[in-house]
């Protein structure tokens, strides 16, 4: 890992060290270390395929590792058996890539789901909680549609309301932007920092939005190959000049000048 | 060669292994709380309430069927009198588990397969275990519950249907004497008759909602993953439904 000292000794919210996981005769993750500072931003960004799903699914405990571990406030959840991971994943609010809303449920019904199925509050008590966090993420009004009646950037909004209904401490973060055309990308990103300040979350997020989503993070890590070549604020990533992260960017560029001169 | 015989066996062994598991892990979600009675509900609304109206015409018609077969064949012996008895232990032994399992295969099992596939393929069962809730003991089991209750219910209905369908024909259209139609059922029908064909049920429902959520469950991400799976979980469910039926028939029997 090219380092880029981290400057700020804040308790850390999660450290992973030497993480290894294998598809097959795939190496996937290969000895990824990285800290996630508690109440501040970070993204992994990294070109398709190089691993940065699958750490997240380590992050949000749906796989396991070959090797090395990963400790979330001091507890290394690694060694979990099924109930202890439950109970870690009760501070968790997580958005996924397409929403992952239940296409069965009405918005409200998703948003509520959280609170009905894990705490024993009652009908009433719920309804006005979801109508202030569907108001906080823009979507007042909109409890009776159906996931399918929304658009794009309105799912992504209604799957955030979900994700942060139990208050987490910890929110993740699935390419949110994904599909959503630059100025939807830009209220998402702004929802983020301003959800992100307002509870006093940690946030991991997984991009491949560069350089907009350097605008929003506390701490960039670019990924390459199963492993991590730089990680530090924006500022230091950009400075650090390195090769192949500027082929990324160039790469990055380059394809949005193609899709664009398709259109 | 060895080598890829080898890692054929493996794998095939431990996809049975891992389907095995699964029927183990949702009846063991099943017995532990917390209990999901309304899922339960709500699924034997889809599988079973939603069937009657199918169930029954199948029923009805393979009851006509049998009075017109049956009353042709026994008229060469003279014994259309037994055409009430041969109608009902056919039906009751063996069409009315068999046929309403195919039919509840075709009609409940391949939603089902394709629900969950696509719940798979949308991140939907993975967004269900990141909130801390366990996706078999919230998609699989209330299924597998919801079979188990429904097939026999499908079943008597299956059998009550077509044995009045036969009557409808074999005594209405052909002419068999009606009160030996109904009599013969009432003398040679044993109450053993009538639970082999419950048991059978039973089973199949297990069997059923075993294949179609697995399938569905383990589809692959992507949309010919889901019309896979759908596929299979059929085609499965109806061989397994055929081979159980003459295996439990020749315990039963």
């Amino acid at each position: 890992m090219a380092a880029v000292e981290q400057n700020g000794n804040g308790p850390l919210a999660i450290e992973v060290r030497a993480l290894r996981h294998r598809f097959g005769r795939q190496q996937v993750l290969n000895g990824v270390d990285l800290d996630f500072p508690r109440g501040q931003i970070t993204t992994i960004v990294g070109p398709s395929g190089c691993g940065k799903t699958v750490l997240l699914k380590h992050l949000n405990l749906l796989l396991r590792a070959d090797s090395g571990k990963i400790v979330i406030d001091g507890v290394d959840v690694t060694r979990l058996g099924n109930r202890g991971l439950d109970e870690v994943r009760k501070e968790f609010g997580m958005l996924f890539q397409a929403g992952a809303l239940f296409d069965s449920m009405s918005v409200f019904d998703n948003v509520a789901f959280p609170l009905v199925e894990n705490t024993r509050l009652g009908r009433e008590e719920i309804a006005p909680k979801v109508r202030e966090m569907l108001a906080n993420v823009g979507l007042e009004g909109m409890e009776a549609k159906y996931p399918s009646e929304l658009s794009g950037g309105m799912q992504k909004r209604a799957a955030l309301a979900r994700a942060l209904i139990r208050n987490p401490k910890l929110l993740m973060l699935d390419e949110p932007t994904t599909g959503l055309d630059p100025t939807r990308t830009g209220s998402i990103h702004a929802l983020v920092r301003h959800t992100q300040q307002r509870f006093g979350l940690t946030v991991v997020m997984v991009s491949h939005d560069v350089p907009a989503v350097f605008e929003i993070s506390d701490h960039v890590a670019f990924m390459h190959e199963g492993r991590m070549r730089l990680s530090g604020t924006p500022a230091e990533v950009t400075a650090a000049n390195d090769e192949v992260f500027n082929r990324f960017l160039a790469g990055r560029a380059a394809g949005e000048e193609q899709g664009a001169s398709a259109l | 060669m060895v080598e890829r015989l080898g890692a054929l066996v493996i794998d095939n062994v431990t996809a049975l292994g891992n389907f095995v598991l699964f029927l183990g892990t949702a009846v063991w979600c099943a017995v532990t709380p917390p209990y999901k009675p309304r899922l339960v509900i709500r699924q034997v609304r889809i599988i079973g309430a939603e069937s009657i109206v199918l169930v029954g015409l199948i029923g009805a018609f393979t009851g006509m069927v049998l009075g017109l077969q049956g009353y042709n064949t026994l008229r060469r012996f003279g014994s259309e009198g037994a055409l009430g008895t041969v109608v009902a232990l056919v039906l009751v032994r063996e069409l009315g588990p068999v046929l309403a399992a195919l039919m509840v295969t075709a009609r409940a099992g391949s939603a089902m397969a394709a629900e969950l596939g696509s719940m798979q393929a949308t991140e939907q069962v993975d967004a269900l275990a990141v909130m801390a809730i366990n996706p078999i003991q919230y998609l699989v089991s209330p299924r597998v519950i919801a079979g188990v209750i429904s097939f026999p219910l499908l079943t008597s209905i299956f059998d009550v249907i077509g044995i009045w369908g036969g009557y409808l024909i074999g005594v209405g259209l052909m002419g068999a004497p009606g009160g030996s139609y109904l009599n013969g059922i009432a003398q040679n029908m044993s109450g053993h008759d009538i639970m082999s064909g419950l048991y059978k049920a039973l089973v199949f429902g297990l069997v059923v909602m075993w294949v179609c959520c697995y399938k569905g469950y383990h589809a692959q991400r992507m949309a010919t993953g889901v019309s896979r799976a759908t596929t299979e979980a059929v085609v499965l469910s109806s061989v397994l439904i055929l081979a159980w039926d003459y295996f439990l028939t020749s315990i039963l029997l």
